[in-house]
C-alpha cells in the first residue's frame, strides 16, 4: 500500500514526543511512564489500513478501509471501519451522508452471497454451484449465438454480428473489469452492448 | 470535466445548472465553498427546485425543466448584444471566422435538410466552404454574412430576455441579473466554471444543452483556463472509465468507433477517419487514428491480427444501425427479438424508463444473467411484490441467474473520476460467501465459451478462440495484468520516428505513452488515451504524492489523468497568440520562445508555435466549434425544442413536437401526452437526494433510516389547488403508469408562468424499489417516457407530464 507513514502512527509518535519534552521538562518522568501505561491503545491499532476510493459518485473521495486481518499476508480480512482519507486532495478526509455509511454497504444484509437460479415459471431462487451456473450460461450463449449469428448481411458483406443477446455493463466496476468485459463481449460479435453512462 | 474538482478553487463565478452539486456531489462542492470564501467567487444556481446548492448561491434563478437551451442561447444573445465577448479568443480559437456553405438555413425550428418521415436530416449543407487549396474558407474581418459568427448572431437573436421569460418561466429581471454576472467573465482575467450533471443530459436534447453552455464558455474565453471549463460532474464512480473504454454498442476503446456494414475492409474504414487538417499547420491529432486502431486490434487478437488479414478487421462486428443502446435493447426485447441479456452491476428495471415496458420486455427473454454485489430488482423482476411489481411468476418463462460479485472494498483496480483522474484502489476485505470478482466471472465464462467452440466448432469461432488472453492464471486475470494491457506494450523494438537511434521501448516492454504507438502491428494497446497509466515507471495510477506547486490545484503527481497526465484539457487556450497567459495569475502553461511549459502537461506539441498551431488539436480545424458542421444529429447550433411531453406548445416553432431528430419507436409516440394536455397538466421531473445513491443505498441501513420512503414534492400552491395535505397520500400518474406516494409540500418548488400559463412542477425522487432495507416504493420510472436524446439516447427522465390527486394510502 502507498501509505508511506500511516497517520495514526504519526500521531502516536508525535504524542510520545510531546510527552517526552513537556512533561519531562516539568520533572514528571515517572508519572509519564505510568500515564503512558494507563492509556489504552487505539482499537484501530490492531487493524490493517487499505487505501480505496468511494464507489458512489465520481468525485471519487479517498477513503481508508480498516480491517481485521490482512489480505496481503494471505489472511481473511473483515472490514470494521471506513473513513475519509485526509491526504486526498479532493475530499481531504471529508465524506458525505452516503460515503459516511459505506461500511453498511459492504455489510449490507442484501449483499449477494451465493449463485442462484430461478427456473422458468417458478416463484423462487434456488442455490446453484458456480460450476453449474457458468457452464449453463456458456451453453445458453453458444446455443443462441450459433443459431442467430449473422456472418453476412443481405448484400453479402461480412458483418459478423450477434444481436439476439445483449450485455449491459456497470458504472462502478474498475477499468480493468471493463477491459476484460470488453474483450469477452466483443469477441463474440455482440452489438447490444451498453453501460450505465447513458442513463 | 475539462478541469478537475480541485481546480474549482480558481474560479470567479460558478454556474450550477443541470446539476445539484451540494447534494449529489457534496465533497466536490466544497471547492465551490472554498472559491467563495477565499477569492470572493460568486455562485449562480439555475434549477426548477430551490436546492441546497441554491440555498448557498448568490443568485438563484428558477427555470422550467427542459428549457435550458432557450436560457443559454439567451445568455449568448446577451453577450453579443452587449459586446461581452472575449474577442481575441473567439477570433483565434473558435470557428467564428469560418464561412458556411450556401444552402444552410434555419427556419420554423428546423435546419436545412429535414426529412419528416425519417425524423432525420440530410446534413450536407451543414458545412464550411472549402477553398481550392483544400482548406476551409475564413473571413478574419467577420464581414461575410455567412461566417459562423454572423449566423450565430442571427440564430440567437430570437432569445431575448422576454422570450427567455416566456419559455423558461424565469422572471426577466432575474435572467438579466444572471446574464450581467456571466457576461463579466468575458474579461481575459475572469473565469467562470460550468458544473452540470443529469439535469442536462436526461433530455431529448441533452447533448445540445451541453453544447449551448460550451459555446457560451467559448464566447467568454473560459475554456482551457484555470477556474473555467465544462465540468460534467458525472453520476457514478466509473461512468467516465466505462465510457472511455468504450463499453457501448458503437465504440472501441478511446473513442474510436466500431465499423459499420458500409465499411467492408480496413481501407474503407480508414478512409472516413483520416482527419486531414482543415487549416494550414494544424495538428489534427486524430490523424494518428490508425495507430490507435491497429494497436487495439493487436491487444484483442495478438498474433492473429496481421497486416495480411487487415489486423483481424473481420473479427469486429459491423453495425447496421447507429447503435444498440439501452432503449433499443428493450425495444427489441419487447418485440421478442432477443433471447439473452446480461446485467453487470446495472439495475435497469429501476433505472430504465417506462417500467411496465421493461417488465414486459424482460419477460420475453429466454435467459437473464445478473452479476451484482446487491440483490437488485432486475434480478427479481419475475417476483410478485404487490403494486410495486405486479407480475405473475407462473407466466414468466425467463431463466434467471443471479451471480454474486465483489464490491469496491474487495477488489483492486482503477476508477476514473469526473476530472479524468485514474485512481488505483486496493482490496481491504474478504468477499462475502461465494462472491467473486467480475474479472474472475468474465474469465470463467470466456474459458467455457472458448472450450465449447474449440471442441464443437460453431458460428465464426475464430474471434473467440483466438482472443488474446495472456494472463498468468487464465481463469483469474489480475488487475495489474489488465492495467498493463490497457497501457500497451511494444511487440517489437519501437524507435523515435525523428531519430531511429533513439529507442522508445524495447520489445516486450511497457509503452511510455501513446506517442509510441505504431500502425504496423509493432505495438499493442487496449485503450490509447490511457497509455502512460502503467508504464516502466510503475503503476502511475497508484501514485499518492500530494505535491501541488504554488497551490495551483493540479496535483500532477497524484494518480494519473488521461490523456498524458494532463489536468486541464485545451490548456493551450489559457495563453494568447504570443503564448503568454491571458491572466498571469492563472497561468497553466507558457511559451518561452522555444517550447511550452508550466504547471500542466501542455495540450499541444511542446514546440508548436503559438501563432501558428491552434489549441484544439483534436479538431481538424485546430480551433473549437461554435458551429459543429454535421457532427450532431439535431443541428449544428442548439435550438429550443420542448420536451416530448410539454405543458406548452413550442412558442418558437408550434408545429415541431419534441426534438425533431430524436428517435421514437413505433408505439411509444402514442404513449406521450400531447403538448398542453388537460389530462396531464403538470410538469414532472425526477431527482436524487443527498442521503441516497441511486438504488444502492436503500440496501444500507443507515441511509434507509435517513430517507426511508418514497415521496413526491409539490408547491404549496398546487397542494392548495388540489386539496393535498403535507404528508398526505397522493396518486401521481402519467400516460404510462401510476404511483402512490406521500406528498411533501414545500416552498422549494414554486409555480412558474410560461407562455402566459401557470405551470406547476412535481418533483419525484428515485431511490426506492422493492429490495433492500428501505420501505418499498415506486420510483419515477413507472411514469417516465421511452424516448432518448437525439445524439446519444439518454432517456428523457427530467421532463414529462403527470396528473396528481389526493389518494387513500396503501393498505397497511
Amino acid at each position: 500500500m502507498n501509505v508511506e507513514l500511516s497517520r495514526r502512527a504519526f500521531l502516536q509518535t508525535a504524542g510520545a514526543g510531546l510527552a517526552g519534552t513537556t512533561l519531562g521538562a516539568f520533572g514528571f518522568a515517572d508519572i509519564e511512564s505510568a500515564h503512558a501505561a494507563a492509556i489504552r491503545s487505539f482499537k484501530l491499532a490492531n487493524t490493517t489500513e487499505t487505501r480505496n476510493t468511494c464507489p458512489y459518485c465520481s468525485v471519487a473521495c479517498g477513503i481508508i478501509l480498516y480491517s481485521k486481518g490482512d489480505l496481503r499476508k494471505g489472511e481473511k480480512a473483515d472490514i470494521t471501519h471506513i473513513e475519509g482519507d485526509t491526504d486526498h486532495p479532493t475530499n481531504r478526509g471529508t465524506l458525505c451522508p452516503k460515503g459516511s455509511a459505506l461500511l453498511g454497504f459492504v455489510k449490507s444484509p442484501t449483499r449477494l452471497q451465493h449463485p442462484m437460479v430461478r427456473k422458468p415459471g417458478t416463484d423462487k431462487f434456488e442455490p446453484i454451484s458456480w460450476e453449474d451456473a457458468l457452464g449453463r450460461i456458456a451453453r445458453l450463449m453458444k446455443a443462441d449465438r450459433d443459431k442467430n449469428f449473422v456472418a453476412r448481411n443481405n448484400d453479402g458483406v461480412t458483418v459478423n454480428r450477434w444481436i439476439t443477446t445483449g450485455f449491459l455493463a456497470a458504472s462502478a466496476s474498475t477499468n480493468e473489469t471493463a477491459f476484460a468485459t470488453y474483450k469477452v463481449v466483443r469477441s463474440t460479435g455482440m452489438l447490444v452492448f451498453d453501460n450505465q453512462a447513458r442513463v | 470535466m475539462t478541469n478537475s474538482w480541485t481546480d474549482i478553487r480558481n474560479t470567479d463565478l460558478v454556474v450550477i445548472m443541470g446539476g445539484n452539486a451540494a447534494e449529489a456531489h457534496p465533497c466536490g462542492f466544497k471547492w465551490v465553498t472554498e472559491a467563495k470564501a477565499n477569492r470572493g467567487a460568486k455562485l449562480i444556481v439555475i434549477d426548477p427546485r430551490f436546492t441546497r446548492s441554491a440555498s448557498v448561491s448568490d443568485v438563484y434563478a428558477p427555470i422550467r425543466q427542459g428549457t435550458d437551451i432557450a436560457f443559454l442561447l439567451g445568455l449568448i444573445n446577451y453577450c453579443i448584444q452587449n459586446d461581452k465577448v472575449q474577442w481575441d479568443y473567439v477570433k483565434a480559437f473558435t470557428n467564428a471566422t469560418y464561412v458556411v456553405k450556401q444552402g444552410f438555413t434555419y427556419q420554423d425550428g428546423l435546419f436545412s435538410g429535414y426529412d419528416e418521415a425519417k425524423r432525420d436530416y440530410d446534413k450536407s449543407s451543414w458545412d464550411y466552404d472549402i477553398g481550392p487549396d483544400g482548406f476551409a474558407v475564413v473571413d478574419e474581418t467577420l464581414a461575410n454574412p455567412r461566417c459562423v459568427w454572423n449566423l450565430l448572431k442571427k440564430h440567437v437573436a430570437v432569445y431575448t430576455p422576454e422570450m427567455v421569460e416566456r419559455i423558461c418561466g424565469t422572471p426577466k429581471d432575474r435572467f438579466l441579473k444572471v446574464a450581467a454576472m456571466v457576461a463579466e467573465t468575458s474579461s481575459p482575467i475572469k473565469a467562470m466554471t460550468s458544473m452540470y450533471a443529469l439535469g442536462w443530459t436526461q433530455h431529448s436534447k441533452g447533448s445540445q444543452n451541453i453544447r449551448a453552455m460550451a459555446m457560451l464558455q467559448l464566447v467568454l474565453g473560459n475554456i482551457g483556463i484555470r477556474g473555467g471549463g465544462m465540468n460534467a460532474l458525472r453520476g457514478h464512480s466509473n461512468i467516465q472509465g466505462l465510457t472511455d473504454i468504450g463499453l457501448m454498442s458503437n465504440l472501441l476503446p478511446g473513442y474510436l468507433t466500431l465499423p459499420t456494414q458500409k465499411e467492408p475492409d480496413l481501407a474503407t474504414y480508414m478512409s472516413t477517419r483520416v482527419f486531414k487538417p482543415l487549416r494550414p499547420n494544424q495538428m489534427s491529432y486524430w490523424q494518428n487514428y490508425r495507430k490507435f486502431f491497429v494497436s487495439f486490434q493487436k491487444s484483442m487478437w495478438g498474433d492473429a491480427a496481421t497486416p495480411e488479414n487487415d489486423f483481424a478487421y473481420d473479427y469486429l462486428p459491423k453495425l447496421d444501425l447507429p447503435g444498440y443502446d439501452l432503449l433499443r435493447a428493450f425495444e427489441l426485447m419487447h418485440q421478442g427479438k432477443m433471447n439473452g441479456y446480461f446485467c453487470q452491476g446495472f439495475n435497469p428495471l429501476q433505472a430504465a424508463p417506462n417500467k411496465k415496458k421493461v417488465i414486459e420486455s424482460l419477460s420475453k427473454l429466454k435467459f437473464l444473467v445478473i452479476m451484482d454485489p446487491l440483490d437488485t430488482e432486475t434480478g427479481r423482476f419475475w417476483e410478485n411484490h404487490g403494486p410495486y411489481n405486479d407480475v405473475d411468476p407462473s407466466q414468466i418463462q425467463t431463466e434467471v441467474y443471479q451471480l454474486p460479485s465483489t464490491c469496491f472494498a474487495e477488489d483492486d483496480g482503477s476508477l476514473v473520476n469526473s476530472g479524468r483522474w485514474l485512481q488505483w484502489h486496493w482490496a481491504g476485505g474478504t468477499p462475502p460467501g461465494e462472491a467473486k470478482r467480475d474479472t474472475w466471472i468474465m474469465a470463467q465464462l470466456y474459458l467455457r465459451l472458448k472450450e465449447l467452440y474449440t471442441k464443437e466448432g460453431g458460428a465464426f469461432a475464430d474471434p473467440i478462440v483466438k482472443l488474446n488472453w495472456p494472463y498468468a492464471n487464465a481463469g483469474d486475470p489480475k488487475a495489474e495484468e489488465l492495467a498493463q494491457e490497457i497501457n500497451g506494450r511494444a511487440l517489437a523494438k519501437v524507435t523515435d520516428t525523428a531519430d531511429p537511434t533513439k529507442v522508445l521501448a524495447e520489445a516486450g516492454k511497457l509503452l511510455p505513452a501513446f506517442a509510441a504507438l505504431r500502425d504496423d502491428g509493432s505495438t499493442a494497446c487496449g485503450c490509447w488515451i490511457y497509455s502512460g497509466c502503467f508504464n516502466e515507471n510503475g503503476n502511475n495510477m497508484a501514485r499518492r504524492d500530494t505535491t501541488d506547486p504554488d497551490d495551483a490545484g493540479f496535483y500532477s503527481k497524484w494518480a494519473f489523468s488521461w490523456p498524458a497526465n494532463r489536468r486541464i484539457l485545451y490548456n493551450r487556450a489559457s495563453a494568447d497568440l504570443t503564448g503568454k497567459p491571458w491572466d498571469p495569475s492563472r497561468k497553466v502553461i507558457e511559451w518561452d520562445g522555444q517550447k511550452w511549459s508550466g504547471y500542466d502537461v501542455p495540450d499541444i506539441a511542446p514546440t508548436a508555435k503559438p501563432d501558428q498551431v491552434g489549441p484544439f488539436i483534436m479538431n481538424p480545424e485546430g480551433v473549437s466549434r461554435l458551429f459543429t458542421r454535421g457532427m450532431m444529429r439535431d443541428g449544428p447550433f442548439p435550438a429550443h425544442y420542448e420536451p416530448f411531453e410539454s405543458p406548452i406548445v413550442n412558442p418558437l416553432a408550434p408545429k415541431v413536437r419534441g426534438n425533431p431528430a430524436a428517435r421514437v419507436f413505433e408505439g411509444d409516440m402514442a404513449q406521450f401526452a400531447e403538448a398542453g394536455s388537460k389530462e396531464f397538466p403538470y410538469a414532472a421531473t425526477s431527482y436524487r437526494l443527498t442521503e441516497h445513491f441511486h438504488f444502492w443505498t436503500k440496501h444500507v441501513i443507515v441511509n434507509a433510516v435517513m430517507q426511508p420512503e418514497f415521496f413526491v414534492e409539490i408547491s404549496e400552491q398546487l397542494a392548495a389547488e388540489k386539496g393535498i395535505t403535507k404528508g398526505g397520500w397522493v396518486r401521481v400518474w402519467s400516460k404510462r403508469g401510476s404511483v402512490v406516494a406521500k406528498a411533501m409540500v414545500t416552498k422549494r418548488i414554486k409555480p412558474l408562468i410560461c407562455d402566459g400559463k401557470t405551470i406547476h412542477i412535481v418533483g419525484i425522487p428515485l431511490h426506492w424499489g422493492f429490495t433492500g432495507a428501505a420501505k418499498k416504493g415506486f420510483g419515477p420510472n413507472m411514469l417516465t417516457p421511452f424516448v432518448g436524446d437525439a445524439n446519444i439516447e439518454t432517456p428523457e427522465y427530467k421532463a414529462f407530464l403527470v396528473n396528481i390527486e389526493p389518494a387513500p394510502g396503501p393498505a397497511a
